[in-house]
Order: C-alpha cells, then sequence, then structure tokens
C-alpha cells in the first residue's frame, strides 16, 4: 500500500441514480491495488451495496468511468462484459433471491466458469463439487435445490459461485453475515488464502467491524453515497478519523474479557440517515455531527489526504483537535448521546 | 383440549409471580423428506421460555435453528416435512392446531421476523401496506389509522422518512432496510412472543444498537418474550437473558448468558468463543477453527454429533449424552457432553487452542 502499484480496479466520478431523483453513489473515486482486500463499511442504505454492483457493471451508472486491468469497462459491449466476467464476480447479499430456485446448485455454481470460460459441463461440475467442500458444505449436496439449504448454507453456495471461474476480483457483499462464528471463521480464512496464494482481489462489504479488521488491508467507510474516509487497516483501528467513522467503531457490541476495552464509550447517533434524494447542503454528516459549526453547514468538505495514503472528509478530523476545540461553539444541544457501554445493559434491568 | 389465546390471556399483566414459561416446548422433532433420506434438522428439542425473557439462540449454521422457529408457528408445514413434538402456549398446542387456530397466533401473539427478508416481503406492495396489513388483520382499526400506525412502526425501527419510504416496494429497500421492515411487521401488534431470526445480521452496527434497544424496550415495558436467533455474539452478550447453544438438531448447552459466554463447558460452545473476531486484540493470520464440519444431510453419527471434531472424545461418547446440569449449584446452567457427566475437567487452556 506504500509502494504504490497501479490498481486493478479504479472508480472515477461514479455516481448511481435511482428513478432520477435518489443519488445512491455520488461521485466516488476509488482505487484498488491487486491482491488487497478493501473493505467497505458504513449505515444501512448508504449506498455500499449499489456501489458494489456498479464496479463490476451489474448496475448502470450515471456518471463516471471504471477501469479494470488497464481496460476502460464502463464503455464495454455486452460481448466483452461477458468475457471480463470471467475475472470479476459478486457474492449478492440476498443469497436466496441470487439463487434460481430451480436448478441443482451443483449447475448453479458451475454456470458462469461455463459460460465466461467454456468450460464442458462435467469439468464444470467437479469444480463446482470441490468448491461446496472448500465453503465447508459437502459435494454430496450438489443435486439439492437452493430451498433445501439454510441461510448460512445459501451464503456459501453464494461464495462457491463467485469463486469457480477463478476470478482476479470480487465484490462479496456481507459473504459471512448469516454464518456462525465458527464456519466464518473457515470462510475467512479460505478467502484469505485466496488473497495470499493466488493473488485475489477483493471489496468487502461488511457491517462486523471484527471481521473487517481480520480481513480487510485497507477500511473505506461510506456514508450517504460518499466515501468519508481511507485508511489502512491498523491506522483506522487505531483511531478513526471521522466522526462518522468514530461513532460506528465505538458501537461495536463486544464480548468483555479483554482489558483493553473495559471503559469504551458508545457514542449512540441520534437522528437518522436523511433522504438521500434530498442530502443536507455542506457536509452530508452535520445533521448528526457533534463537531458541526456553521462552517460545516455550508462548505461541502473534500476527501483530502491528511497523511500518506489516509483520506478524510471531513473540516475537523480527529487528529486537529485544536480545530474541534475551536469548532466547539454554541450548539444548543449535543446532537449524539454518550453512554458507557463496559457494563452491559442488564443492570437496568 | 385448545382454548383460544384471548380465553386465557387475562393473567398476563406481567405481575403474576409464577415462574410458569409462556411457551414450552417438548421433545421437537423436525424432518425434511429429501431424495437422500430424512434430514433431521431438529432432533428433540426441550425449551421453556419464560415472560420477558430474552432468550437467544445461537449455533452452527444448518443446526436447525430457522426450522424449530417455523415449526411453532407452522410456516414449514408440507407434504416433505415431518414435524413431531408439542409446543404449548396458552392452552394451545402449536404444533397439533390447526392452520385456522395458528392464523390467530400467528403475527398476534407470536409474530416472527425471518431471515431472509427479501424472500418474505412480497415483492408486488408497497412495504407501507405490508404494515398496514399486518395491523388490520388482527386489530380493529381503519385502514387510514393502520397506515398511520405503520409509518410510525417504520420510524420505530429506524427507517428514515417512514411516510416516504412506505410507499417504496421491497426492491427499493438496501438490505438492512428490508430486514427492518419485517421487523416492523413482526411488531405491529405487540406480541406476546416475538422470535427473530438474525434480526440484525445486516445492519451495521449503529442501527444493530438502535433495534437492540426497541427490543428491550419492548420487553420491559410490555414484558414481551424475544427469542433471537443470531451468530453475534457480541449482540448475546449485549441483550440476552439466557442462552442456547444448538448443535446438529439438538441444545448442547443452556445457561444464563452469564454462565454460558463466560464459562462454557460444552467444547462446541468454547470453540465458537475462540473463533470470534474481535475489534481489538492480536490479528492471527488465521482464525482458530474448529476442524472438520458439521454432520450434513441426512446423514448423523450414532451417539454425540460433535464427536467427529471434539478434542476430547471419549469412549462414552458413541452414547448420546443428555442436556443436564452437572453442578448441582446451579441447575440452570446445563450441557450435554460426556466430560460434565463423567465429571472430567477441560483444560482452560483449551478455550483457545480449541
Ligand atoms: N432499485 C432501487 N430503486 C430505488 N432506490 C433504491 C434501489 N436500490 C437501492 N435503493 C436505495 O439506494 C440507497 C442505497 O441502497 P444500498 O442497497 O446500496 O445500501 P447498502 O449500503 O447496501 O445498505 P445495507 O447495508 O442495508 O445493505 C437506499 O436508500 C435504497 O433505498
Ligand atoms: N426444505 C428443506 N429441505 C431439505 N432440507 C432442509 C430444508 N430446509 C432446511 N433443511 C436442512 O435442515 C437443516 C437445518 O436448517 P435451518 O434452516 O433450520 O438451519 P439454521 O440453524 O437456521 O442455519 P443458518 O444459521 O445457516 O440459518 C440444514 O441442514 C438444512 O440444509
Ligand atoms: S465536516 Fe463538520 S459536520 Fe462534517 S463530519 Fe466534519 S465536523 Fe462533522
Ligand atoms: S460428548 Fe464426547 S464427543 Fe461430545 S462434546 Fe462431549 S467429549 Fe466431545
Ligand atoms: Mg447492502
Ligand atoms: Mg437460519
Amino acid at each position: 500500500m506504500n509502494t504504490r502499484r497501479p490498481p486493478l480496479l479504479s472508480a472515477s466520478g461514479l455516481s448511481v441514480t435511482y428513478g432520477g431523483s435518489v443519488t445512491a453513489v455520488c461521485e466516488v473515486d476509488l482505487e484498488v491495488a491487486e491482491g488487497e482486500t478493501l473493505a467497505l463499511v458504513g449505515e444501512s442504505g448508504c449506498g455500499k451495496s449499489t456501489l458494489g454492483r456498479a464496479l463490476l457493471r451489474l448496475e448502470p451508472a450515471s456518471a463516471g468511468t471504471i477501469t479494470f486491468a488497464g481496460t476502460d469497462i464502463s464503455r464495454l459491449s455486452r460481448a466483452g462484459l461477458r468475457l471480463a466476467r470471467a475475472d470479476m464476480q459478486m457474492v449478492f447479499q440476498d443469497p436466496m433471491g441470487s439463487l434460481n430456485p430451480r436448478r441443482s446448485i451443483g449447475a448453479i455454481i458451475a454456470e458462469p466458469l461455463r459460460q465466461t470460460r467454456g468450460v464442458s459441463v462435467a469439468d464444470a461440475l467437479r469444480r463446482a463439487r470441490e468448491l461446496l467442500e472448500r465453503v465447508g458444505l459437502s459435494a454430496s449436496m450438489a443435486d439439492r435445490r437452493p430451498h433445501e439449504f439454510s441461510g448460512g448454507q445459501r451464503q456459501r453456495i453464494g461464495i462457491a459461485r463467485a469463486l469457480a471461474s477463478s476470478p482476479r476480483f470480487i465484490v462479496a457483499d456481507e459473504p459471512v453475515s448469516a454464518l456462525d462464528v465458527s464456519v466464518q471463521a473457515q470462510v475467512i480464512n479460505l478467502l484469505g488464502d485466496l488473497t495470499r496464494q493466488e493473488n485475489l482481489t477483493m471489496v468487502f462489504i461488511s457491517h462486523d467491524l471484527g471481521v473487517v479488521r481480520h480481513v480487510a488491508t485497507r477500511v473505506a467507510v461510506m456514508y450517504l453515497g460518499q466515501i468519508v474516509e481511507i485508511a489502512d487497516r491498523d491506522d483506522f483501528f487505531a483511531g478513526p478519523e471521522h466522526p462518522y467513522s468514530e461513532a460506528l467503531l465505538s458501537a461495536v457490541p463486544a464480548l468483555r474479557g479483554d482489558p483493553s476495552e473495559v471503559v469504551r464509550e458508545r457514542i449512540v447517533l441520534r437522528g437518522e440517515l436523511p433522504n438521500p434524494a434530498a442530502p443536507p447542503a455542506g457536509c452530508r454528516f452535520n445533521t448528526r455531527c457533534a463537531y458541526a459549526t456553521d462552517l460545516c453547514l455550508t462548505e461541502t468538505p473534500a476527501l483530502r489526504e491528511i497523511t500518506e495514503g489516509r483520506m478524510v472528509r471531513c473540516h475537523f478530523p480527529a487528529s486537529d483537535p485544536d480545530g474541534r476545540a475551536v469548532a466547539a461553539v454554541d450548539r444548543d444541544e449535543d446532537p449524539i448521546e454518550h453512554t458507557a457501554i463496559s457494563s452491559p445493559t442488564k443492570e437496568i434491568a | 383440549m385448545a382454548t383460544s389465546p384471548e380465553q386465557s390471556s387475562s393473567g398476563a399483566d406481567g405481575s403474576s409471580a409464577a415462574r410458569e414459561p409462556i411457551l414450552s416446548v417438548r421433545d421437537l422433532r423436525v424432518g425434511f423428506r429429501t431424495r437422500s433420506g430424512v434430514v433431521p434438522a431438529v432432533d428433540g428439542v426441550d425449551l421453556d421460555l419464560y415472560a420477558g425473557e430474552v432468550l437467544a439462540i445461537v449455533g452452527e449454521s444448518g443446526s436447525g435453528k430457522s426450522a424449530m422457529s417455523m415449526s411453532l408457528v407452522g410456516l414449514n408445514r408440507g407434504p416433505r416435512t415431518m414435524i413431531s413434538g408439542t409446543a404449548h402456549f396458552r392452552g394451545i398446542e402449536l404444533i397439533s392446531a390447526s392452520e385456522r387456530q395458528l392464523r390467530s397466533v400467528r403475527g398476534k401473539h407470536i409474530a416472527v421476523v425471518f431471515q431472509d427478508a427479501l424472500a418474505a416481503l412480497n415483492p408486488l406492495h408497497r412495504i407501507g401496506k405490508q404494515v398496514a396489513e399486518m395491523i388490520t388483520l388482527h386489530q380493529k382499526v381503519s385502514g387510514r389509522r393502520a397506515k398511520d400506525m405503520a409509518v410510525q412502526m417504520l420510524g420505530d425501527v429506524g427507517i428514515s422518512n417512514p411516510r416516504h419510504n412506505a410507499e417504496a416496494y421491497p426492491h427499493q429497500f438496501s438490505g438492512g432496510m428490508r430486514q427492518r421492515a419485517m421487523t416492523a411487521i413482526a411488531l405491529a401488534n405487540d406480541p406476546t412472543v416475538l422470535i427473530a431470526d438474525e434480526p440484525t445480521t445486516a445492519l451495521d452496527v449503529t442501527i444493530q444498537a438502535q433495534i437492540l434497544d426497541l427490543l428491550k424496550s419492548l420487553q420491559r415495558e410490555l414484558g414481551t418474550a424475544v427469542v433471537i436467533v443470531t451468530h453475534d455474539l457480541g449482540v448475546v452478550a449485549d441483550i440476552a437473558d439466557r442462552v442456547a447453544v444448538m448443535y446438529s438438531g439438538r441444545i448442547v448447552e443452556i445457561g444464563t448468558t452469564e454462565q454460558v459466554l463466560y464459562a462454557p463447558k460444552h467444547p462446541y460452545t468454547r470453540g465458537l468463543l475462540a473463533s470470534t473476531p474481535g475489534v481489538t486484540g492480536p490479528i492471527p493470520a488465521s482464525l482458530p477453527t474448529i476442524p472438520g464440519s458439521p454432520p450434513m444431510g441426512a446423514e448423523r453419527p450414532d451417539g454425540c454429533s460433535f464427536a467427529p471434531r471434539c478434542a476430547f472424545v471419549l469412549r462414552e461418547c458413541a452414547t448420546t449424552p443428555i442436556l443436564a446440569s452437572h453442578d448441582p449449584s446451579d441447575s440452570g446452567h446445563q450441557d450435554a457432553c460426556w466430560l460434565g457427566e463423567l465429571t472430567i475437567p477441560v483444560p482452560d487452556e483449551s478455550r483457545s487452542t480449541l
């Protein structure tokens, strides 16, 4: 990450608009280096899945370009795109909605391999069975249909399908959210092996920051269609810069027992994600930010590099305590609540 | 004879002192017929649920958590499903109850938040309408009033601009918004028992906290008993009073949250805890896992089904261990393992090396 390699995938000025009014993804610039795992985190509804799909051209962009391995895929024809798909795959967030209920899971997993790489039916099915084992299912289940599987089993079928064509790049949308921690650990280790041994590049969408910390090399935080922070994994977990990232990290429910986390303060965000059809003027986070000033109400902060490799979209990031102190102007109400979470809420009951 | 829930609900003002379970499940079995034989998804579960408690069910993917939840409200009945056992809820035996009886219970007294929100929502109806429908099904209110209540509910589960978003169709919602819409539908009629199957998996932590707070206040203010199925042990620590751990169709450990999370007994529970990736602490090159994989499909070993993956397996393990308390001082903490049965101590470091 310090040694700047040419990115495998880069997006520039990428926007996606639904129904002419909802800008779910707004002018995103993003580079993903070969072999890295970029985690995409952020509030529900902020546009993570939309961005992930748009990167693979599964969702039409309203503006911007996407370059993959030196090719501008935003202009590829249908046929060109089909070929490119062999190298770019998606694990969908809604496993059931993305699996054809009438086909066996063996056929479902084999399909991208046959379509994009022209492999024979028998070979594709053999590979499908092998992948079923690798994601912790059993090869003998290949002729069963999706409804015969549990939520977490379907999720793994989706992962196997995405890996079938040995892609160079995958967007994995909440790929382990329905798995119990022991299977989750297996799948995370599998993805980790693929990134290390086969140089797989991944955009990993997850709300589980514990998982993110174990799989990601870099973290990108989204808020209301925009990227508000990008940092190397360790820097991010050592201290997030953007006020939204700070709230996110503070709210992780955790098992106790780790002395380093006895005193953590949970920052409960008040209010809701604003309407993406009518985002606030100035900084999009200003309706919920504890540090918002008049400047934030009018001046839109740019995503700027504050230290090498670290970008933040905020006038007063955490590493600028003086700025924040000055910014603490006359506010009627602190827009956030602070509650200690060192002890579980149990004692209230 | 079964009575209607209305008749027997008189004493449920929350203050009735007796620790009578509100829902009592005995020897519940759910099997799915497949071409390769019967999959024993739920294999003899006994469970008591008390008013006002939050019971978390955790366990391996495919261990029967969803199958169990669905069978309690009769949602997986069908020619390929075999269900037996009993589940008593306010004078009704749910497993043998007629579809008509269940309809008066489902959504009103026992509500379920389904794991697969996209599959559970009707793609052709607006979200607000689906919530309002659940309200008018069980309450005598006008359509307009129901719609207002629906908007209110959507706001309560953290959907922004609820009035506007009530007009959206499911495909226009993000994954987490759908999950919250499902929760709104489930909460529409202030249920006595709420079964929430992975209600927060698609939610970022801030909204997750909001939903958990909502469930907690429900439980406090209305005495709702909440069964939450989740794989997130942080969520369990945050919200649950008791925890049941499922493995391969059976409950292998149950107790208070304190007991199960901080003094686990069953080797599977210990393995689960060791695999949890945290936001602090060292980052290993690969996460500890439990070797092997759970029994799949119709195949199921005799005796303890965890034996093929267990580091402590004994000769006795060829016989199925029963769920029982192995410590006379706390009968509430039970596990199904021969180690406890034979009082063989487990070295404590096994928790981190398993
Ligand atoms: N087909 C669609 N039509 C209209 N609006 C949509 C559509 N799909 C998504 N949206 C809206 O776009 C926004 C972003 O949705 P997206 O699914 O990308 O969110 P997300 O970050 O993946 O959320 P989650 O974590 O809940 O999955 C949301 O406000 C959603 O309502
Ligand atoms: N309709 C069906 N036909 C055949 N087998 C089924 C069917 N539904 C579920 N199963 C099997 O029954 C077992 C239990 O499934 P269930 O959905 O209850 O698991 P779960 O504990 O909810 O898992 P998860 O955490 O992954 O959601 C699984 O092995 C699954 O493959
Ligand atoms: S720019 Fe202002 S409102 Fe926006 S996050 Fe930074 S301090 Fe908060
Ligand atoms: S009964 Fe035996 S095999 Fe099963 S968990 Fe206990 S020690 Fe392991
Ligand atoms: Mg999403
Ligand atoms: Mg399930």
